[in-house]
């Protein structure tokens, strides 16, 4: 994620007129207009078009929202994909947490070549991760394990694309937390599970819980590696943006858009939490 | 838990979770020899899909680094109102649904009342089902990969150099070309090499928006869709391999990058 911007320090003097020592703009002219385009672009870009989704299905009103969202197949997609990103991220941050102390604390030989693999699944095409978990976990598995088209496909799908998140949030933290404590709680005499439990784990916790929002929206976006394994059975498989997808095949964009809307509102509400968290890990040192 | 119950777990973890399907697919394309690898590589519908993903990926990947080194410098040598909101908008991309992103691309670039896309074509312009479209769509998604890496990159180094070039009398764009960017030249390739392999890889958003014209507006990954859908799984396979072997790459060059980079303190 960005990396946090320390807030600029103001010193106010007492009482008398408040002198800021940060200004509210220290743009140049030229700073101003390359702010300007690139405001622009991002707006025509990005912004725009996610305002006109929002837009299309406000258009629609309640009654549009209520139609789509109690859509028998729309809301069992909305309740798989979100109990199972949920299942996920809680998988992650019991695994993410322990990949990264192994990483960090732990290393041994091939551990750089751990690295590079926790992050595969963030560099591979999503559709390729699906075919990848297919060859494994589907008909023509060497092993015998078949779970194509079964939600234990849809689990196993969001359990690789987000893999890496909770990792690569915690790691540097954990490889700039200061061991004194930790060293001054081993000469107490507290074991290695207390010493983790009491004074590792909180510090870790803003990390831990970025990285498991990220993997959260992660999963209720993920699309491509759900296309060839889980089958897309309505009612059963069928996650929120084959849905989505479904409904745009079919010429319903305002369906779509009403959905686009529930989850675009969930990625701000994730934005908004690890911005949130982030001062505060910045705050704290 | 001992330290090697730890490791243990990990490694399994991991090896099942990632490193065998991995290989399984190279070796599901491998496992008939070369001749049905070149076959499938020298398949028109093939070439094709894969020079267009290539174009597409590298026309984004320039727009990308323009925006995301602007972007970066602007975030953290200036102060402005509402440069909160912009730094947590950026990210936006990332957590977005691929398939929101293709609806977006529709609504405003569609031909029949798209904000954009009515005016567009009565000029001739048309951005759906074509290059711009699929432009549009992996720009849109890979946009705050280069932002990230120079950000920190920028952060570290510093204005000293900066200042002093300023105070030998250098211009703002001189200080820029001269000083800053050589400064953070590695955190823009790694965030280059990021967003080509983002991009390369973007399969639900351009789906939306492509059509997937077989021969036409269909990219590599949609090609892996349709050949495995059309029980051609031997091609589907290979070009699995293809973006896979990609990725990999990519991804072992930067972090071999950033070790020598890191050792040699640049």
């Amino acid at each position: 994620m960005t990396a946090a911007l320390s807030d600029s320090k103001g010193a106010a003097p007492e009482g008398g007129r408040v002198l800021r020592t940060n200004p509210r703009s220290t743009l140049t002219r030229g700073a101003g207009l390359g702010l300007g385009v690139i405001v622009l672009w991002f707006s025509v870009l990005v912004l725009l078009p996610l305002a006109a989704v929002v837009a299309v299905a406000v258009n629609g009103g309640w009654e549009g929202f209520l139609t789509t969202l109690t859509n028998p197949q729309t809301a069992a997609a909305i309740e798989l994909t979100v109990l199972t990103s949920l299942a996920v991220a809680v998988l992650n941050v019991a695994m993410g947490t322990l990949i990264a102390w192994v990483l960090v604390r732990e290393r041994f030989r091939g551990s750089r070549l751990l690295e590079v693999i926790i992050d595969v699944p963030f560099a591979l095409p999503t559709i390729v991760a699906g075919l990848v978990l297919l060859a494994l976990y589907g008909p023509s598995s060497p092993i015998g394990v078949n779970v194509a088209n079964t939600r234990t496909a849809v689990f196993l799908a969001f359990a690789f694309v987000t893999l890496p998140f909770v990792v690569r949030s915690v790691q540097p933290v954990l490889e700039q937390l200061d061991r004194e404590a930790e060293q001054a709680a081993h000469s107490l005499g507290a074991s290695a599970g207390v010493t983790f439990r009491r004074i590792v784990l909180p510090a870790l916790i803003p990390a831990i819980a970025a990285g498991a929002a990220l993997s959260f929206a992660r999963g209720v976006s993920e699309y491509g590696s759900l296309v060839l394994l889980s089958g897309n059975l309505a009612l059963r498989t069928e996650v929120t943006s084959v849905r989505m997808l479904t409904y745009v095949e079919n010429g319903n964009l305002a369906a779509a858009s009403v959905v686009a809307t529930v989850l675009l509102f969930v990625a701000l509400v994730v934005l908004v939490a690890i911005d949130l968290l982030q001062r505060w890990l910045v705050r704290r040192g | 838990m001992g330290k090697a119950a730890r490791r243990l777990i990990v490694v399994i973890y991991l090896l099942a979770l990632v490193v065998v399907p991995v290989a399984l697919v190279f070796w599901n394309a491998l496992k008939d020899g070369l001749g049905p690898v070149i076959e499938a590589l020298t398949d028109p519908v093939v070439v094709h899909a894969l020079q267009l993903t290539l174009i597409a990926s590298l026309v984004s990947v320039v727009l990308n680094a323009v925006f995301g080194v602007g972007v970066s410098v602007l975030l953290v040598r200036y102060e402005f109102p509402g440069k909160r909101a912009l730094n947590a908008l950026i990210d936006l991309p990332l957590s977005v649904s691929p398939v929101v992103v293709g609806l977006s691309l529709v609504i405003v670039y569609n031909v029949r009342d798209g904000w954009f896309g009515a005016p567009l074509a009565s000029l001739g312009i048309q951005v759906l089902f074509s290059l711009p479209g699929i432009i549009l769509a992996t720009t849109f998604i890979s946009m705050p990969l280069v932002v990230r890496e120079v950000v920190p990159v920028l952060q570290e180094q510093g204005t000293d150099q900066e200042q002093a070039a300023r105070s030998l009398g250098a211009g703002g764009w001189t200080t820029f070309r001269r000083v800053t960017l050589p400064g953070i030249r590695w955190g823009v390739i790694y965030g280059v090499v990021l967003c080509f392999a983002r991009s390369i890889g973007e399969f639900g958003a351009v789906k939306i928006v492509s059509g997937n014209l077989t021969g036409k507006t269909q990219t590599a990954t949609l090609a892996v869709e349709q050949l495995y859908q059309n029980f051609n799984q031997a091609q589907a396979f290979t070009i699995a391999a293809v973006l896979a072997g990609a990725a990999i790459i990519i991804i072992s060059v930067v972090a071999a990058l950033r070790v020598r980079v890191e050792r040699r303190g640049a």
